[in-house]
């Protein structure tokens, strides 16, 4: 075959089929439906296999992008999931909720001309066909001996659990909730990840020989130090995350009615209150609502309400869309949807109906002014420019803070925001202790999470001095990464389950 | 897992579960609080720790069957039976200070709760001046508990049918007349209950503890909507509680977010009570 240039391959990105923002808006199924065989193919061909393939480089986790892509041209499916798998444990979620846009895909070649190759998708597809057809790479594990704690089963936990688990270690996740996943569980909603792609890809790690204990709050009912002192674990991994969320301490912020987009989204996802009273946890939904900020957790928020059939669903920032720190593709879904966008909008009040309920917002008007810190024009508000604003239901999504229960309870060194201190290795100021995802860096991204839940898992491997060297089996002798691990730490081989 | 290894009923309305749970029974302190959920659909309650044994690996609560969750949970729960979840010990334990003279107070559903500070206060070496509360004399509980770590037991019911009749506040201020040396007031109960004892105290500035109860779902800082105000400050209970100085406390704030969600309370009852044997009753898509 001809090498392929941005000449000859397909011009147009493969479009994604989706459901109609008018049918999907009364139900909970997913709104991108995947591609199909052949629109993978067809997107497949449109990457050049550019030898200086920035994409990986782009992604956190530098997943092998041209190495799986060539494997879906070849229609060597497996291949492609073994090449995904070898650094990235959750292809489906990740092709899911990624941004993409501004990882792998920001930086692709073909972008420079034309729509860059559509990396996610093309990752997402080979994630439902491995869910599809039950594959999954499971390493002949040696037990070593050791034992390791995993504190918080969210992306970070699960990442650093199944590296543990694969070098031999007897891995122990402990979540304080009643389902494993974190905000993968509890946080995003069905139409955008449905729980059991969940369940399918935690499931692979926990097949493993991973175990998950839920229903378990760390520090309350056991200590950090505890498990390393008294309960012989040789090291631990907090992935916590930074779920604690915060309001404006505006008047009204009590009233019945005004909720974290937190609890509005753990109320319908975790405890399904949208079926309520089939099941016990209630939610009261509004009728007219108001959603502050305008983030991907703003988004979801939004597209909940719309679909539990709320009459209007009404965004309120601050700042205007370029600001907008939700992904482009979800403020575009949600507008679809029919979300109304108020731009250069803060709430300064909210008033009651005469009984504790919520009424309506006072709200001002904003500007954008100079630059801030971060890069941002600052948003300033213009004076006599306040009116009121009707809504029944106000969900705050204006970001969360790092949860203090394990920084209360143990002698682990904190920044001053109360996040966990870890350097570039993980490591935190206990020894054998090893901290990442957003209780490290705050509020980030699914992929940073494992991320760094994979890297903390190295170096917990350096600090166990389990680096002990057995024969890589490689399937594929030309790409001898392993689980995106340099050949050097070759403490585990890839070895299928069935041909 | 969670298994119910004792029960006792109380009243009509009051029941008591000890559970099995060693690792908790082991970690539990004075003043925290569980999570329970009684099955795969079910809500996520918290309740107090009224009692734990670590001899015996139990953990004891007591419920007041008031909705569908606990009414179903007084229905279901029997002694063998197993509860879905049970995650804790959650909230800061209370702080046994060492004092010279303390007041524990219970009322209605605080009366089990109280029970642990006011043993622990006594092994601290404190006087200690149980003050507990009851409708009427059939409803008491737990007397001989508390008789044995209280020096003073003073008894109100509403209708005077057993010790003193009148409100646990009534209880209070024969105790400050008697004991001007009081150092602080443990109050548990009701929130309306709570907020007449701080008001109790405050004229003679002593200071008062109280346990807070507001609507919680995961009780781990995730959803802050048990938050509370304090001292003109926005805490979460579940967290940052569930004790707080009575005197800088909210309570009407609180009383007013308790009923968030009576309407809904109210038909999910109605509707259990009308066939309370069938949860999936018109479930549209059944898949248990
Ligand atoms: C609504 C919403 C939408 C989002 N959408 C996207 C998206 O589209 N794409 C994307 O990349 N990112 C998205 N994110 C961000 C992403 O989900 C997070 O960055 C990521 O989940 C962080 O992973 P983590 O493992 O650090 O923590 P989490 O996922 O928060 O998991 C932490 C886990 O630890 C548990 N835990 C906490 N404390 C304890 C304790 N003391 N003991 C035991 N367990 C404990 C928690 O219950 C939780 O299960 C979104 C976030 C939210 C809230
Ligand atoms: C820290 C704490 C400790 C508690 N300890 C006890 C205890 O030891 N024994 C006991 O019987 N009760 C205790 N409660 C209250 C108990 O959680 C509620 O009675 C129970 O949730 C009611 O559920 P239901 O479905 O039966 O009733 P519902 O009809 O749902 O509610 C009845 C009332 O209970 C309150 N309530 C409802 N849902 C919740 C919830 N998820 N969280 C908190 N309150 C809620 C509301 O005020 C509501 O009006 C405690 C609450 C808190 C926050
Ligand atoms: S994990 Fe995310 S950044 Fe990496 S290739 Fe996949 S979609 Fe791109
Ligand atoms: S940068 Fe784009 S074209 Fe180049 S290898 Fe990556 S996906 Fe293919
Ligand atoms: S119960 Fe959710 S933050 Fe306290």
């Amino acid at each position: 075959m001809a090498k392929k240039t941005i000449r000859n391959i397909p011009q147009e990105r493969t479009a994604m089929p989706v459901q109609e923002p008018k049918a999907r808006v009364r139900n909970f199924s997913e709104v991108a439906l995947g591609y199909s065989l052949a629109e993978a193919l067809n997107e497949a061909e449109r990457c050049i296999m550019c030898p200086q393939e920035p994409c990986v480089k782009g992604c956190p986790v530098e997943i092998d992008i041209p190495g799986f892509i060539q494997k879906i041209c070849d229609q060597n499916f497996r291949g492609a999931y073994d090449v995904i798998t070898d650094t990235n444990l959750l292809p489906a979620i990740c092709g899911r909720v990624c941004p993409q846009e501004s990882q792998c895909e920001q930086v692709c070649i073909v972008g420079d001309h034309l729509e860059p190759v559509a990396v996610g998708r093309l990752e997402r597809f080979v994630g439902d066909m491995a869910v599809a057809e039950g594959w999954s790479n499971e390493p002949d594990i040696e037990p070593n001996g050791r034992r390791v704690a995993i504190v918080g089963a969210g992306p970070a936990g699960i990442a650093c659990a199944a590296d543990m688990a694969k070098a031999g270690c007897e891995v122990v996740i402990y979540e304080a909730l009643h389902r494993p996943g974190g905000v993968l569980s509890y946080g995003i909603p069905e139409f955008r990840l449905p729980n059991e792609i969940v369940d399918d890809e935690f499931g692979k790690v926990i097949e493993l020989g991973v175990k998950v204990e839920c229903n378990t709050l760390v520090g309350r009912l056991f200590t950090i130090e505890q498990l390393r002192e008294k309960m012989g674990f040789d090291a631990v991994f907090i992935g916590t995350g930074a779920g604690y969320p915060t309001f404006m301490g505006i008047p009204g912020e009590s009233l019945n009615g005004v909720l974290s987009a937190n609890e509005f989204l753990t109320r319908c996802n975790l405890m399904q209150a949208g079926e309520f009273p089939y099941k016990d946890t209630p939610l009261h939904m509004g009728r007219k609502v108001a959603v502050i900020g305008s983030g991907n957790t703003a988004m979801d928020a939004m597209r909940v309400s719309l679909r539990l059939e709320a009459e209007e669903v009404h965004c309120l920032y601050r700042r205007s869309r370029a600001e907008s720190p939700a992904r482009a593709e979800e403020v575009d879904h949600a507008e679809e949807e029919g979300v109304i966008f108020h731009w250069l909008t803060a709430p300064v009040e909210i008033l009651d109906d005469g009984n504790n309920n919520v009424r309506a917002l006072r709200c001002i008007r904003m500007e954008l002014g100079e630059p801030d810190d971060s890069g941002r024009r600052r948003p300033v508000a213009i004076e006599g420019s306040e009116y009121e604003f009707e809504a029944d239901m106000v969900i705050y999504a204006i970001g969360t803070n790092a949860n203090p229960i394990i920084g209360q309870t143990s002698n682990l060194e904190l920044n001053k925001w109360g996040y966990i201190e870890a350097n570039e290795q993980q490591r935190t100021s206990i020894a054998g202790v090893f901290a990442g995802g957003d209780i490290v860096t705050g509020a980030a991204t699914v992929i940073l999470a494992m991320g760094a839940g994979r890297r903390a898992a190295r170096s917990m491997k350096a600090y166990l001095g389990i680096l002990d060297p057995v024969e890589m089996a490689v399937s594929d002798p030309e790409r001898p990464r392993i689980f995106g691990i340099d050949a050097r730490q070759r403490n585990y081989r890839r070895v299928r389950v069935a041909a | 897992m969670y298994e119910i290894v004792a029960r006792e009923d109380f009243s009509d309305s009051t029941f008591l579960l000890e559970v099995k749970y060693p690792l908790l029974a082991k970690a539990a302190r004075p003043g925290q609080f569980v999570i329970v959920m009684s099955n795969a659909d079910g809500e996520r309650i918290p309740l107090t720790i009224a009692d734990f044994s670590p001899e015996r690996g139990t953990v004891t609560l007591v419920i007041q069957a008031v909705g569908k969750t606990t009414m179903e949970m007084q229905r279901r729960c029997i002694v063998g039976s197993a509860l879905y979840a049970m995650v804790g010990p959650m909230g800061k334990p209370s702080e046994i200070s060492k004092m010279g003279k303390v007041a524990c107070v219970g009322g209605g559903l605080g009366v089990a709760p109280v029970y642990p500070q006011a043993r622990a206060f006594k092994q601290n070496g404190a006087y200690v001046i149980g003050i507990v509360g009851f409708r009427s004399r059939d409803l008491i509980f737990w007397q001989r508990k508390f008789e044995d770590v209280c020096d003073e037991l003073i008894i109100c019911t509403d209708d005077g049918s057993a010790g003193i009749k009148g409100l646990v506040t009534d209880g209070i201020a024969m105790a400050v007349d008697k004991h001007p040396d009081i150092d602080e007031v443990i109050a548990i109960g009701p929130p309306v209950m709570m907020k007449f004892c701080a008001e109790a105290t405050r004229a003679r500035d002593i200071k008062t503890t109280v346990s807070l109860n507001p609507i919680m779902v995961d009780g781990t800082g995730m959803c802050g909507g048990c938050r509370v105000s304090v001292g003109g400050e926005m805490r979460f209970c579940c967290v940052d509680g569930p004790d707080f100085d009575g005197h800088q406390v909210d309570f009407d704030e609180l009383m007013r977010r308790l009923t968030r969600f009576r309407e809904d309370e109210r038909a999910a009852l109605e509707r259990w009570q009308r066939n309370p044997g069938c949860r999936l009753e018109q479930e549209p898509t059944a898949s248990e």
